[in-house]
Parts: structure tokens; C-alpha cells; sequence
């Protein structure tokens, strides 16, 4: 297992490697000037070259790319020009709000879809079939932001039931003491269960939002497998064997229906990961989409390349940890790889 | 069941009550909803953006500030012909009208609970007119160039040497740049390479103002504590200010009208006009002085560089049409003046413009273009709410003229950059002046030092005669009339077609009160409180 672990990441370093290049490239081929934007409203050229040297743009593009790399080497990011602080403190403190985000509404939809497959498997063509297929159209068709919004206008603006969507805890509760970033385990960590409500609270909406467009490829996903599996030849040899019904649903049919729906989960939550964007916009969300958003519209290089870069090492560790989760549920999957 | 009994715990959580101290907060903190939070706490840095001018105001104290004036309507505003002690408890023009010398306040401290001495006053100047970029060039704006300018007398008299008898000197030490800084504080701070600090100042309170910031989470909140020991006036009554950033303008509405937020200046024009009808939160508006929105024209080059076009530009613009549709009325339309309303100099019938098509027909025919021709309008698109609609009316009449045009949204990095570029053949866009003089906005936007404002490029030696000669012109008279020269100068060679002033327009719980409208268009903590 370590050894497919350490042989994946060594397989990753080209990619990554390829990803710095064309990220630095990219950013610097934008039409914006940030030393023009950043001179501020009444600067003279003088002032704007004075910038320019200070941010170290008047340099050629390879001695810049070096002068990256190096900095890289010493873990350091650069510095962001929006918020004013380096860009690995922001990521650092922006990463688990998204990443929190979109676990929980990557499990709300989980929580959701899977019985929803799995029900829809075993009774085609009922109602609970229907009101699956209805459930992942809308899901899919359904823009993101636009979802969000509409959560917001009844939920919150209607009825009054959610909290203000003013990002990740109420303008006027103390947050737990910051260990992990991530504000549930925190909570947890210094036992303040009142605070819980009020992250889980905030947590609701757009956790629901993110949940909702999750929910269609995987229960879409989970009902194909599990109606695959469940006309295959061993679990009609273990329904005639006379197994009960839940051993032959759990134990044999849905094991094996699993592979696909992590492949699936994997995906979607790479994909989660990017549709944040929109959803932290509508909730005030402090998390890294917006982050890099903000920073791409002003031409600020160094948060977009160390956003860009944040997301690859995340994909590739997910990737990791989607085959490793691939030999816990099939063996065979181990010894092939 | 376990799974059930983790159930009904999570959903007892989300249903438990707001703790009562929650609650009792609320009615001494006040919450703001911005859609751009600050991104540097000392506004001499490099790249401060305009909410980190809100943060400076009310963390630091500046010598002198601005008296208030209420107005017809009952509303309050700064009233820049007034100024006021803040940090100097008196000042004294010297006789022959060539320095000040300011007393400061014995009592006063800063938040580290250090006095306030002449020394951090001279450190604090020495470094806005040294550090370059923006602090130094609003300096200069008020003749202060040069750190021999400052001079430290005793412990609480401090002097200011004029290099020349400008009126923008004293005016413009009441402005936000000219802070005064707790020098000891930022100099342990300070290394060979950062002598003046700007790194530690960046993120951290180095002031005696009227509030301490008590956290800052950059691109999320600040919040500001009030300083109990604060000398420089009336003790404030908002215990504290949280500023948090909403990005989605719907929600910062959604936000004022269910009462969680207390306040915001950013929303669109729509919304203002929507809420202000409703009535069940306070708005309150007021034209930005010294600001006009124009349509500016590229006279280096044709085929704007024709007069007569520039005139048929002029005449064919509905500038009705626009300031209702992009601004749902709220300002004042000025018709091509390009003074606006609330400033010195303004006259509604100096200016001939009107949306006349049949003249803008002739016009072109008599520039020898009857039939037109094809070119590009920009317009920046982070003010896309107001910008865009402006755009397409902007096309759709000068289409009638024959002038076809495509339309250029420019996302905001670029934007400053095409404006330097002065390359941009017609374009939609705003301009205000902190320092509410028509020569200060004509020295920014007329004038052939062709500063960034002057997109248009246009310099003409008589117009740079006039403007000069208004700056240091002292006789009431002539100076009025030097200002009546320029304005009508600017009207008939018409480098840009001014269209409207637009408000500075406030949302706010009816229980707020204390507000009033400053050229710096942040929000003063100390003058409001909360019922």
C-alpha cells in the first residue's frame, strides 16, 4: 500500500511540475497591468514603474520564472496584492472554509442519493424511481448560483428560518480557537457544543445548495450500477440460494455496485471544488474560489497561481485516495495496481 | 437506534436559542455590509484600496478635521469651508502668511497609552511626503512636498513652512492622508530595508484614534473597538463596528431589510430607489461633490480630434434617457456642465447641450462626415450596473447620427491600464475630487499636465493659463472669474460631455442616526449611534 502510495506521488510530480509552468505562463499572458491597477487612482507613469519594479514585473519573464521557482522551494507563495498578505496565509486560512463546504455538501448528497439509487434499483418504474429521475433533472439543470439564491430569497429572506447568509459564522458569535481551520472540528476540540448550532446553522443553506448539484450523477450513477449488479448472475445464485434480502442487497449487490459510485464521488467533488465559486459569492463564504475570483479580475498573479496550484495537489491526492479506496472495496483492484 | 439518536441531537442543535449575550452586543456593535473590504490599514501604503481609507479615518486622528453643516433637507454634511481642531488644539497663520503652527492636545494618547508629541507628528508627515505613490501626490496637491517643511518647536508645538501661498495647504491637512502615526510604535517595527514600516503598519494599529482594530481577517471582516481614552472629541457612542464583506449585492439588500445589517453604501442605484420607496429602512442621499459621469472623446486623434463631431457627440447624447435608466434619477443631470451642482462656479445655462438629433445630423455634415463613420466605446466593468445601460443608450444615439459603434467592456485591471494608454476613442466613465474646489477637479481632468484622468489627452495652453492662475488667485472677483473662463472653455471645445452628478446614497436602519456625508465617502464610526 505505501509503496502504490509513494510510487503515485512520484507519478504526479511531472504534472505538477507542467502545472507551474503553464499557470505562470497563463497568468502573465492576461491583458491586465496589476502595477497600473495597483499605482492606485491618481498615479503618474513614474509611479506605475516604480510599482512595477517593486513587484519585480520589469524583469524578464525567465529571471521572473526562476525568482518563482525559488521562492516556491522555500514554500513561499508571494504575496497578494487584493488582501495584502501572503498568499500562502490566505490559502491557508481560506482552504478548510471550501473544503469544509464542500465535505458537507458532498455527505448531505451522499446521505441522500445513495438510498435514492439503491431504492430506485430495486423498484424501477415506481414512484420513488420517478422522484429520483426529477430529483438529479433538476439537479443538473438547475444553475448553481441560482439555486443558491433562491435558498437565500425563501429560506432566509421569506421565512426567516436560516440564519443571515453573512459567510461562515454570525457577525456577533465568538468562533472556537482556531487549531484546524476547520470551524465543526474546532468546535469540537474546545467542547463549545453552543457554537456548533450556529456553525451547522450557517452551514445549512449552502451546504444544501452545493448538495443538491452533487446529487444527480451520484444517484444517477448508483442507480445504473446497482441495476447492472442486480441482474447479474451471483446475486440471482444468492437470491436462489434463499438469502435473505438485505445480505443479498447490502453485502453482495451494493459492494459491488460501490466502484463506479466512488469514481463517480471523486469526480464530483473535484467538481464541487470548483462550482464553490459561486456559492461562496452568494453566501459571503470566505473560501479560496472567491479568493482566486477576486484576485483574477485585478490581474493578481501570485494568489491565482498558488490557487490554481492548491487545486492540482488536491486533485492528485484525491485521486490517491480514491484508489486506495478502491483496494478496501475490491481486493482484485489492489493486485492490479 | 444509534443513527437516530445522532439525528434528533444535530437537529436539537440547529434549534438551539441565540445565546441572551448575543443579543445585547447587537444593540452597541454596528454591523456594515461592503462589497470590497480594506486591503492594507495604513493608508500611506503601496496600492490601499478606498475601504482602506474608512479603516485609516477612524484609526487614526488627523491634526485638524472638518466642521458639519445641515442642509435644507435635514441631512448633515461636512462643511469644507469650516475647519476644526482634532489632534491641534489651535493653530496661528504666521503674519506673513508663509507657515502654521499648530498646538496639540496635551492629553491625548495612542492605543498603546503613549502621548502624542510633536515627533510623531513631523514622522508621520516626513513619511506621506517621502514614501511615494498616492500619500505623497495628495500631499503635494496642498503645496506639502518636502520633509524641511516640517518642523518639530517643543513636546506639543509642531510647524508647517509653506513653499508658497496656496489655499489647498490647510484644506488638504484635513484630509485622510495626513495621519498622525504612533512613530515610536512603528519605528521598532522598521528595518534598513522598510525604514518607514510599511509592512508592520499594513496589518497593524499603529494609531490614536477614536477606534482600535481589534481583528482584521483580510477579504472576510475588521472590527473596531472604541478607544475609551480618546481626547479628540466627543466620546463616540458605537461601542463597536464590525465591517463585513458581502459580495452578492442582492443578499447586502436581502441583508438591511430583514435588519440583521445595520448599514451600506454599496448598492446599485435600483436598489436605493426600490428601498427609499418602501420606506421601511432610511436612505439617505446626496450628490458627490466636485463628480460628474461623462462620455470622454480622444482629441489626439481622429475622428474625435474634429470639433464639430466632438459638438454632434454632444447634442446627440439622451442624457435624460440615461441618468433615468442607469441611475434611476438619483443625482443631479448636468447637461454637459462640467461643474457639478454643489460646487463653486456651477451655472445651469452656461452650457447649450440638449439631445437635439437634427443639429448632431448637421453638425456632422458640417465636419464632413454626413455619413458617419465606425469606432469602439469602452466602458469599465466593475460599475457594469451603471456603466452598461449608460453604454447602449450612448450607442443606440449616436447610431442615429450615423456613428457606429461596438461596445468594450473592460474588466478592472485593464481598465486602469487603457486609461493610461490614452488610446480609447470614446468612453463612458466618472470622475470625484476630494477637495470640493472646480479648480482642483479642472487641475485632474483638463488640465495639459495630462494627469491619468485626462483620457482625452487634451491640452490647450489657455486652458492650463486659466486653471493655474485660479489655484493661487486670492480676489473673490477674479477668481470667480477665472473659474466662469475655464468652465466655458471646457464646454466649447467639449473634450468630454459631462451627463450627470451621481448621489452618494446610504441605506440604514431607521434606529440609526448621526450620519453624515464626507468628501472621502467612508463611513465616520464616531458621528452615529444606534436605538
Amino acid at each position: 500500500m505505501l509503496r502504490l502510495i509513494g510510487r503515485r506521488l512520484l507519478a504526479a510530480a511531472p504534472g505538477l511540475a507542467g502545472v507551474i509552468v503553464v499557470t505562470f505562463l497563463l497568468t502573465r499572458a492576461l491583458p491586465g497591468d496589476p502595477a497600473a491597477f495597483f499605482a492606485g487612482p491618481a498615479a503618474t507613469r513614474e509611479a506605475i514603474e516604480e510599482i512595477r519594479r517593486s513587484l519585480g514585473l520589469d524583469k524578464s519573464l525567465t529571471v521572473q520564472f526562476g525568482l518563482y521557482v525559488r521562492d516556491l522551494t522555500r514554500a513561499d507563495l508571494g504575496k497578494s496584492l487584493t488582501t495584502g498578505q501572503p498568499v500562502r496565509s490566505d490559502l491557508i486560512s481560506r482552504l478548510p472554509a471550501s473544503l469544509e463546504l464542500t465535505a458537507c455538501g458532498l455527505l448531505l448528497a451522499v446521505a441522500v442519493a445513495l438510498p435514492l439509487g439503491v431504492l430506485a434499483a430495486t423498484r424501477p418504474g415506481s414512484w420513488v424511481d420517478h422522484l429520483c429521475r426529477m430529483l438529479t433533472t433538476a439537479g443538473v439543470s438547475l444553475p448553481i448560483f441560482f439555486t443558491g439564491l433562491l435558498l437565500v430569497y425563501v429560506f432566509y429572506f421569506l421565512l426567516g428560518w436560516a440564519p443571515a447568509p453573512l459567510g461562515r459564522l454570525d457577525a456577533f458569535a465568538s468562533p472556537p480557537r482556531s487549531l484546524t481551520g476547520f470551524l465543526l472540528v474546532d468546535a469540537l476540540l474546545a467542547g463549545d457544543l453552543g457554537i456548533i448550532g450556529a456553525i451547522l446553522r450557517q452551514l445549512a443553506l449552502p451546504a444544501i445548495t452545493l448538495g443538491l448539484f452533487a446529487m444527480a450523477p451520484v444517484a444517477r450513477m448508483t442507480r445504473a450500477a446497482m441495476l447492472g449488479v442486480l441482474s447479474s448472475d451471483f446475486v440471482r445464485t444468492a437470491r436462489a440460494s434463499g438469502l435473505d434480502r438485505r445480505t443479498v442487497l447490502v453485502t453482495y449487490a451494493f459492494r459491488n455496485a460501490m466502484l463506479p459510485v466512488v469514481t463517480t464521488l471523486g469526480m464530483v467533488f473535484s467538481f464541487l471544488l470548483g462550482a464553490n465559486v459561486l456559492v461562496e459569492k452568494v453566501f459571503a463564504w470566505p473560501g479560496i474560489g472567491s479568493y482566486a475570483l477576486e484576485a483574477l479580475i485585478v490581474s493578481d498573479y501570485a494568489p491565482v497561481q498558488g490557487f490554481i496550484l492548491t487545486m492540482a495537489s488536491l486533485y492528485v491526492l484525491l485521486n490517491l485516495l480514491i484508489d486506495v479506496l478502491y483496494g478496501v472495496i475490491d481486493p482484485r483492484a489492489r493486485i492490479e495496481a | 437506534m444509534n443513527r437516530t439518536a445522532a439525528l434528533w441531537l444535530l437537529l436539537a442543535l440547529l434549534l438551539l436559542p441565540v445565546p441572551e449575550a448575543l443579543a445585547q452586543s447587537r444593540s452597541e456593535t454596528l454591523l456594515v455590509v461592503v462589497e470590497l473590504g480594506p486591503n492594507s490599514m495604513d493608508i500611506h501604503g503601496v496600492g490601499a484600496n478606498r475601504p482602506a481609507y474608512q479603516s485609516s479615518w477612524n484609526l487614526y486622528d488627523r491634526l485638524m478635521t472638518y466642521g458639519v453643516k445641515t442642509l435644507p433637507d435635514g441631512t448633515r454634511m461636512y462643511d469644507y469651508s469650516v475647519l476644526k481642531p482634532e489632534l491641534a488644539e489651535s493653530w496661528q497663520i504666521a503674519p506673513d502668511g508663509m507657515s502654521v503652527t499648530f498646538k496639540l492636545r496635551r492629553d491625548a494618547k495612542f492605543h498603546d497609552g503613549s502621548p502624542v508629541t510633536a515627533k510623531d507628528v513631523k514622522w508621520s508627515f516626513d513619511r506621506a511626503v517621502t514614501v511615494g505613490g498616492f500619500p505623497t501626490f495628495q500631499m503635494k496637491a496642498g503645496s506639502l512636498e518636502k520633509p524641511e517643511q516640517f518642523g518639530v518647536v517643543d513636546d506639543y508645538t509642531f510647524r508647517v513652512a509653506f513653499l508658497r501661498k496656496d489655499k489647498l495647504t490647510m484644506p488638504d491637512l484635513a484630509v485622510p492622508v495626513p495621519v498622525i502615526m504612533n512613530s515610536e510604535l512603528a519605528r521598532k517595527h522598521a528595518t534598513s530595508a522598510d525604514p518607514w514600516a510599511m509592512e508592520w503598519v499594513k496589518n497593524n494599529d499603529a494609531g490614536g484614534g477614536a477606534y482600535k482594530l481589534e481583528s482584521w481577517k483580510p477579504g472576510q471582516e475588521s472590527i473596531y473597538v472604541r478607544f475609551d481614552e480618546w481626547k479628540s472629541g466627543p466620546l463616540p457612542k458605537l461601542k463597536r463596528v464590525i465591517v463585513r464583506e458581502v459580495p452578492s449585492a442582492g443578499n447586502r439588500r436581502a441583508l438591511l431589510e430583514r435588519g440583521d445589517a445595520d448599514i451600506s453604501f454599496d448598492l446599485p442605484p435600483k436598489d436605493f430607489s426600490e428601498i427609499a420607496a418602501a420606506g421601511k429602512l432610511a436612505v439617505v442621499a446626496h450628490p458627490v461633490e466636485n463628480a460628474h459621469a461623462y462620455v470622454g472623446m480622444n482629441v489626439k486623434n481622429p475622428p474625435f480630434n474634429n470639433l464639430k463631431v466632438r459638438q454632434a457627440v454632444a447634442y446627440a447624447i439622451p442624457y435624460e434617457k440615461i441618468f433615468h435608466s442607469a441611475m434611476f434619477d438619483r443625482g443631479a443631470l448636468l447637461m454637459g456642465n462640467p461643474i457639478a451642482t454643489n460646487t463653486f462656479g456651477y451655472d445651469a445655462k452656461l452650457s447649450p447641450y440638449k439631445t437635439d438629433t437634427a443639429k448632431a445630423k448637421a453638425l456632422m455634415a458640417e465636419a464632413g462626415v454626413p455619413n458617419g463613420f465606425e469606432t469602439l466605446l469602452y466602458f469599465d466593468q466593475g460599475f457594469a450596473t451603471i456603466n452598461e445601460p449608460a453604454a447602449v443608450l450612448v450607442q443606440e444615439s449616436l447610431g442615429q447620427i450615423g456613428i457606429k459603434t461596438t461596445i468594450n467592456k473592460i474588466p478592472g485591471a485593464n481598465w486602469r491600464n487603457l486609461m493610461l494608454k490614452k488610446e480609447m476613442p470614446i468612453y463612458v466613465n466618472a470622475f470625484g475630487g476630494w477637495l470640493n474646489y472646480p479648480e482642483y477637479f479642472f487641475f485632474w481632468n483638463y488640465h495639459g499636465q495630462n494627469a491619468v484622468f485626462n483620457t482625452m489627452s487634451y491640452q490647450n495652453p489657455e486652458m492650463d493659463k486659466l486653471i493655474d492662475a485660479a489655484r493661487f488667485e486670492t480676489d473673490p472677483k477674479k477668481y470667480a472669474d477665472l473659474v466662469r473662463g475655464f468652465t466655458k472653455l471646457a464646454i466649447a471645445e467639449v473634450p468630454r460631455v459631462p451627463l450627470y452628478q451621481p448621489n452618494l446614497d446610504v441605506a440604514m436602519q431607521k434606529g440609526i442616526t448621526g450620519y453624515q456625508y464626507w468628501f472621502h465617502r467612508q463611513l465616520d464610526f464616531r458621528q452615529l449611534s444606534k436605538n
